[in-house]
């Protein structure tokens, strides 16, 4: 559209808004002055061309699978396949989480994503005394490759893809993963999924850590050189803004700080001399879907242009697959209420609906009953139902990006974009984001985000129906909730006790030595002697604590 | 002492790193006038109450969201009771199931907030039990010289 036509459509507009709309609000006011999205962007009346940014179609929108990938990254997307259902599960053993994956396999689930418990998250052996009334709470417990055998047992590594929500240790259980294909005879060619591996969110948001920044970069960079050379369909990092949302930023700060994020991934790498085009189409990401739905949706869409735009421009990429940005979805946790937890299950509806409008490659629903306990399998399968019914009821999978040309959300794609742009520029110049990072710039934002976001809600600015509006007297739950196994931890260290009698413990002591000595030496990778130390049955704790005698460990300054 | 003066100790204990619910807590509480120290995560539970007895405060905001609760506050009042510090109240928020409440309580925590109580339910409880205790030294106080 030309400058001359949109010129006549704002008069329009102007016109409209003297008369008609003059002479409505005389007789029945609107509700509010102002509206705003979730995050706290005004919303206007009424969108129209004129608000959409001037600009070529091919060079804003352009098509699925082509540049800049705003219509999504695929050029036949869910009328091909629908988007991976991949619902999340993990708690107590891994026999117990491996019943679990059998369950929703039966149920129609065509990913696997695992979540694991604290201890095996931050590093430490389910006998250390940090560990005690944390294993398997959270999720499974994992201490060796024995752990790992019951974790997929029965399940074809090399049919269905594993996506394992793992950070600091992600490295040793993906050395894990590796060792257990070995040892079954699946080729390393057939093996899809994901690690998260994204340590940078760990400081920003989830908190979970183990060492200093720059060794905990260089392990994720290790992990990135070794798949990108051997693991062809295997995404080795899964660049995550969910937990920066979660932890209380806004939609446009979670955008910015998870593609600051990939950045500072690229950087780390290219800095080995890799060719941008070897590694950067296996980065993957992974967003929430929150509650406002239009906002949502835009920042999907806006997410990919971006990040098109920064590896072409930026890091000079050639290959459309590096420019294209997948990403897993996962409605959000902290969006769900403990009163009227029923209501859950029509928010989880609409964010997935948000999701899938949105383009995302695979989906997680939450569980109607999470702000109360780990959810129950009823729970999980009436989250994948509705992942079922949004792909096979609705019809919304037919056509690719359908909202695409809307007023309003090509309006609200472009501010998104224009924000997202100007805080990258904003952390490019207080040094890039591992200086963010150490000078505690996003942590700081999040803290104050997630403040100004609680104080609106108790204001009644944002509406949370059965909290600050139509509160009812607390009904019971109506349905059992999951209960954690008192006899977990112990099962869960006797079977590490068993393990350690069985294994060649001084050849243990020599990887690990071992280990420390790649662990020195900056510029060597410590993957393969990682799955060397594996398979010989040393455990995550005894891996972890062999480099925190190397490397230390990550201290915050808490601020709130 | 100023009911508004209440020295809140504000800590996450065990492995959990879900700090969103603590700090926004912890800024509510400075905003209405107290006097809040944050201990930083994956604190234990000997760290925690060291620091409350070193700070001196009134009470301890315990956040837990990885299910550890029913570990680590039995484990937090036995150290205070061990130190001859159980003057030192307990309270405590995050994901609980409704059985584990009851018994928490009746264990000596003093209340359990779960997710989406107001902050300013949270606020107005700390405010009264400054004002309790304030009332309960000036009792102590009544006792005359000599104590």
């Amino acid at each position: 559209m030309d400058k001359r036509e949109r010129e006549t459509i704002r008069q329009a507009k102007a016109d409209w808004e003297a008369e008609e709309l003059a002479a409505f609000q005389a007789r029945r006011p609107e509700r509010q002055e102002i509206f705003r999205t979730l995050s706290g962007h005004p919303v206007d009346r009424l969108y129209t061309p004129a608000e959409v940014e001037a600009g070529g179609y091919e060079e804003r929108l352009g098509f699925p699978g082509r540049y800049p990938f705003t219509r999504g990254p695929y050029p036949t997307m869910y009328r091909a396949q629908p988007w991976t259902m991949r619902q999340i599960a993990g708690f107590g053993t891994a026999g117990e989480t491996n019943r679990r994956f059998t369950y929703l396999i039966a149920q129609g689930q065509t990913g696997i994503s695992c979540d694991f418990d604290m201890p095996t998250l931050m590093g430490y052996d389910s006998d250390d005394p940090r560990s005690e009334g944390e294993v398997g709470r959270e999720g499974v417990a994992i201490d060796t490759l024995a752990d790992f055998e019951d974790l997929f047992e029965g399940i074809d590594l090399g049919e269905i893809s594993v996506s394992m929500t793992i950070n600091p240790t992600a490295w040793i259980l993906l050395a894990m993963y590796v060792a257990l294909a070995e040892q079954r005879g699946t080729p390393f060619t057939r093996l899809s999924g994901t690690i998260q591996n994204d340590i940078i969110k760990e400081y920003i948001a989830q908190k979970e850590w183990i060492f200093p920044v720059r060794p905990s970069m260089r392990i994720v960079r290790d992990t990135i050189v070794f798949g990108a050379r051997q693991l062809p369909r295997f995404n080795p990092v899964n660049v995550s803004g969910y937990h920066i949302r979660e932890a209380g930023a806004t939609a446009v700060q979670e955008a910015a700080f998870t593609l600051a994020a990939g950045i500072a991934y690229v950087e780390e790498v290219l800095k080995t001399g890799m060719d941008v085009d070897e590694f950067a189409l296996r980065l993957s990401f992974y967003f929430i879907s929150h509650s406002d739905f239009f906002e949502e949706i835009a920042k999907f869409r806006a997410a990919r242009r971006i990040w098109a735009r920064i590896m072409r421009q930026r890091f000079k990429a050639r290959r459309p697959e590096s420019m294209r940005l997948r990403f897993h979805c996962q409605t959000s946790g902290a969006s769900l209420t403990a009163v009227q937890p029923l209501n859950n299950v029509a928010r989880v509806a609409l964010q997935a609906l948000a999701a899938v409008l949105g383009g995302c490659q695979s989906l997680h629903t939450n569980g109607w009953d999470e702000a109360l306990a780990i959810p129950s399998e009823q729970a999980m399968t009436l989250a994948l139902r509705t992942q079922q019914i949004i792909a096979e009821e609705t019809g919304v999978t037919k056509s690719i990006d359908p909202l695409g040309g809307s007023y309003l959300i090509e309006a609200f794609t472009d501010r998104i974009e224009g924000e997202v742009t100007a805080c990258l520029a904003r952390i490019d110049s207080l040094g890039g984001t591992l200086a963010c990072i150490e000078r505690n710039f996003f942590q700081k934002e999040i803290a104050d985000a997630a403040y100004a976001y609680q104080v609106a809600k108790e204001h009644g600015d944002h509406v949370v129906i059965g909290v600050n509006k139509y509160r009812e007297e607390q009904l019971d739950i109506p349905f059992p909730l999951h209960r954690v196994h008192p006899e977990t931890e112990r099962r869960q260290i006797e079977r590490l006790t068993r393990v350690k009698a069985a294994r060649d413990t001084a050849r243990v002591h020599t990887l690990l030595s071992e280990l420390q000595d790649v662990a020195r030496h900056e510029g060597a990778n410590l993957m393969p002697i990682t799955i060397e130390a594996v398979k010989a049955h040393a455990s995550k704790g005894e891996i972890v604590k062999a480099l925190v005698d190397v490397w230390g460990r990550y201290a915050e300054t808490p601020i709130f | 002492m100023d009911p508004q003066k209440v020295r809140v100790l504000m800590a996450k204990c065990g492995l959990d790193g879900h700090d969103r619910g603590v700090k926004v807590v912890a800024r509510a509480l400075r905003d209405a006038g107290m006097e809040v120290i944050y201990t930083g995560l994956h604190q234990t539970p000997e760290q925690v109450v060291n620091a409350a007895i070193q700070e001196d405060v009134d009470v301890i905001g315990l956040s837990i969201l990885s299910g550890a609760h029913m570990t680590i506050y039995p484990r937090i009042l036995a150290l205070l009771k061990e130190q001859d510090a159980d003057d030192i109240l307990v309270v405590g928020g995050g994901t609980l199931l409704p059985e584990d409440l009851a018994a928490l309580k009746a264990m000596g925590i003093a209340e359990l907030f779960l997710p989406d109580t107001p902050l300013q339910d949270i606020v107005r409880f700390f405010r009264e039990l400054g004002s309790r205790r304030q009332a309960g030294q000036a009792a102590d106080g009544a006792e005359g010289p000599g104590r």
